[in-house]
Parts: C-alpha cells; structure tokens; sequence
C-alpha cells in the first residue's frame, strides 16, 4: 500500500496520538487493578456511547459529546461508592450497560460501529492537539501522584491518616480514566477502549516484580498493542479497536502461556 | 501525682451506618503515653470506631486530638489483593516520600520494627503474617505518630513474631507513643495494655486491666463466660 505525503502525515500524527494514548491508558490501568475496578474501568467507556449518540444528533464535536458523557459517568461512579454500599462494579454493571442500550438506541446504525468499535479515521488538528496535551497530563498525574495513589488503593485508612485528601484524589484519579477513555475513542471505540486500561495491565501483572516495573509493563504494552493493531488495521484495511485488543490478548496469553510453563519446570 | 494530659477525648459518639446504630453515646479519654486495648466481642463496633476516630466513617459527637497529634494507623487488611506486584520497599518507600522523610529515618524505622531491605525486596504477598504486619507497623512509624493506632495487628502471627510485635510497640509507648490497639488476645492486653476499653451495644467501661478484665466484667462484654487465668502482675 502506499501513501501520499499529506495522507503519510496525517497517518503519522494519528499514528501518534493511539500511541500517547495507550501510555497514558497503560498507566492509568495499572492502577485500575489495584483499586480493583477492572470490570469497572472496561465498562466506563460505554458510557460515552451516549454522549456520540447526543453530539451526533445536535451535530456537535463527537469527542465533546463523549468527555461529558465519560466525566459524568465518572462523577456518578465516585458518588454512588460514598453514598452508598456498592461497589463500583456492582454500579457499573447496572448504571453503565443501560447508557450503552441508551446510546446504541441514540445512534444511526453506520454510526455505530465506528463508535463502538472505532474507525481511525485521521485526527483534525486541533483533535491532535488536545489529544497529545491530554494524555501527556494523564500521564504526569499518574507519575506525581503515584505515591499518594499507591497509599490510597493499598489502604485507604492509612492514607486518610498519612495527611492524603482520599475523596480528592480518588475523583481526579476517576477523572482521568474518563479522559484517556475519551480520547481512545477514536482508535478502539465505546465497546472496547477500557480493554486498553486493563488487558495491558493484567499481563504485566504477571511479570513484573514491582510497582514500577508493573507501570512501565503496562504502559510499554498497551502501546504496543495500538501500534500494532494500527498498522494491521492500515493493512487489512478493518476497524482498529478489535485488532489492538486482539494484540493486547494475545500478547496476555501469551505471557500467560510463558509463566505457567516456567512455573511447571 | 498529676494527671498526663490526654492525647484524645471523645464525648457522645455516636456512629450509624446506613440507619444502623453501631456505636452509641460514646465517651472515654485516653491519657498521653499510655496504652489502650479495645476489647469487645465481633462485630461490637471496634474496627468502625478505629475508623471514625481517623475520620474514614461518618460520627456525631466530639473527637478532639490534643494539638500537634501525629496519627499511625495499621489496619486489620489492605484494600487490595496481596498477590499484586507491589514490594515492601514500594509500600514504604511511597509511605516515606509522602510523610517527606528522608533515607536514613527508613532505615531507622526498619531497625525499629525488625526489617530488612532483603526481606522488603519480596513481594508483599510473599512475606510471613509477622513481616507483614511488621512492614504496616513501619508505614505507620514513618510520619513519626504521637498516636499509633493498631487493629488487630497480631492477628495470623505465631507466637514469636506477636512478641516481636508487642514488644515493639512497648518500647514505642515507653518513649511517649500512645497506643491504642483492637485485640481479642486478653492475656497480652493484661500483660501490655495500660487501660481497657469495653466496647458491647449495652455495656461500655474504661478501666485498667486489673479491673476490666474479671471473669465478671468479661462475662458481661463477651455475654458468656470466658475462662481467663491471671498470673501475678502487681502494678496492674
């Protein structure tokens, strides 16, 4: 296949944006598993089905329609965990597959496989743009707070008592999930993104024997992952949500494979 | 012989949890330096008024810290699973930049409480209940506590390692920390504890072990009679 050179630079700068993405939702995953909402963090992202559904109806920004949507899912996780006694996947197996009913029934069917599956259609410049700035702030408030965020998901008592504001930073720490959710959006779609915060997580898991190497596992894999199913999704010319979980599973297998392996000899 | 200032007063707390009283009316002092044992049967309320004290729970009713209390908390269990890649060293040493101190106070503390950096390097999964507890023990240490609040933290432990344990935090209330502690063991609480704490729904005391901890009393706070044997201990 080959590309012109205003399609190879928008390819490029695309490219790009899947790859920061993945980072940021490889880092932001990590400790998805440790606050043990991994169902949780995977079904958020169908709550921005709603919000495209509503955006594409008012012929708004997808991506606007989508950040409310997500940061109101995510102001609703964190109230309901306070005010009441569920947990966040029991909140999000009820509240979270009616918005995905909600904004299926929203959405036009040729819509709705883009944005549930995502199409990779080339990012606008200013999309390139908030999307870059995003994930780079996604992935600096997980590095500076990763210390207070480790305390709080360890034990949430001993940070309270370590002088952590837990109800401040656990929104913020939601808020970013919400965020690199949306803007993964594009690439693996409302069905799929929050796979990208928790399959890449859950194979470093298994490797690494620390909470940095965790991070870094998790971060390194996820984009790999993206890069990969982007470039099979260039090739193949398919949607490239399923394709980057695909790489993301098999490489979980994989690993998986390895360990029990080793473990057996 | 004045009385030690008190290091926390509580008055008429009250804790309930989704429209269920757990704790009712509530009022003690503890004194500076002292250790407290909170003694009661399951489900009496103790864990939930560790957690109103630090402020995790919602209470009516006055807690007031006498100023400049520093608090050390060791919970009963973590929030997450234990088979997570995080080490020791992760824990503390987040625990440590968090409180702002430096290397060598780490180091210290490991001193303190029995640790090594070899042992930390494991898993937290992989370390014994004694270890383990040890490291929350540390954790705790490192905000330098005026306080230290301890649930159940020889629970799951062998003998030995209790010992280590209590004696470590002996030493601690001995250069000032108060304690207070959630136990079920009684002999170590008439062997350690300054003063007992009472907790059932109908029958609340603060006494010190020689008097809480009668056949009578424990009859009332267990609601059965609980067989306790009492070697010679004068001064308590």
């Amino acid at each position: 296949m080959s590309l012109t050179a205003s399609s190879f630079a928008l390819t490029a700068s695309s490219f790009a944006l899947s790859v920061a993405v993945a980072i940021a939702a490889g880092l932001v995953g990590a400790f998805a598993l440790m606050r043990r909402m991994s169902l949780a963090a995977d079904a958020l992202s169908h709550v921005a089905l709603p919000g495209i559904g509503v955006a594409l109806l008012l012929r708004v920004n997808v991506l606007a329609g989508a950040i409310f949507a997500l940061v109101a899912g995510a102001l609703l996780i964190w109230a309901l965990e306070r005010r009441t006694r569920l947990s966040a996947d029991a909140i999000i197996g009820v509240v979270f597959s009616a918005a995905l009913a909600i904004g299926a029934l929203l959405t036009t069917s040729e819509e709705l496989i883009d944005a549930l599956f995502g199409g990779a259609s080339p990012a606008s410049s200013w999309e390139l743009v908030v999307g870059i700035t995003g994930a780079a702030g996604i992935v600096a408030f997980v590095l500076l707070a990763k210390d207070r965020l480790l305390l709080t998901f360890v034990s949430s008592d001993v940070a309270r008592t370590a002088g952590i504001d837990v109800r401040r930073l656990d929104l913020f720490y939601l808020l970013a999930c919400a965020l690199v959710v949306a803007l993964g959006l594009r690439y693996l779609g409302a069905l799929l993104m929050g796979s990208l915060m928790i399959i890449p997580a859950a194979t470093a898991r298994h490797v690494a024997r620390s909470v940095r190497q965790m991070l870094a596992g998790s971060a390194l894999l996820a984009a790999g992952a993206m890069a990969a199913g982007m470039w099979l999704a260039m090739r193949l010319h398919r949607e490239s949500g399923p394709l980057v979980v695909a790489c993301a599973s098999l490489c979980f297998f994989v690993v998986l494979g390895v360990r029990r392996q080793r473990r057996a000899a | 012989m004045p009385e030690p200032p008190t290091a926390l007063h509580v008055e008429h707390l009250t804790i309930d949890l989704d429209g269920r009283v757990i704790l009712r009316d509530l009022s003690f002092d503890v004194a500076t330096a002292s250790w407290v044992a909170v003694i009661g049967p399951n489900g009496s309320g103790k864990t939930v008024l560790f957690r109103s004290l630090i402020g995790a729970l919602p209470h009516s009713g006055i807690v007031r810290w006498a100023p400049g209390t520093r608090l050390g908390y060791v919970p009963q269990k973590l929030d997450i699973e234990r088979n997570l890649p995080v080490t020791g060293l992760d824990l503390l040493a987040a625990r440590a930049r968090v409180a702002g101190v430096s290397a060598s106070d780490v180091g210290s503390v490991l001193s303190r409480v029995g640790l090594s950096t070899n042992v930390l390097g494991g898993l937290i999964g992989d370390l014994s209940g004694g270890q383990f507890q040890r490291l929350l023990l540390g954790c705790a240490l490192l905000s330098r506590p005026t306080l230290l609040l301890l649930d159940e933290p020889t629970t799951g432990i062998d003998e030995p390692g209790q010992e280590r344990l209590n004696v470590a935090v002996q030493r601690l209330q001995r250069d000032g920390v108060t304690v207070m502690t959630i136990s079920h063991d009684l002999s170590v609480v008439s062997r350690f504890a300054t003063n007992v704490l009472c907790i059932t729904r109908d029958h609340r005391c603060l006494e010190m072990p020689r008097r809480a901890l009668t056949p009578e009393l424990l009859a009332e706070v267990y609601a059965e009679p609980i067989a306790f044997f009492r070697h010679d201990e004068p001064d308590r």
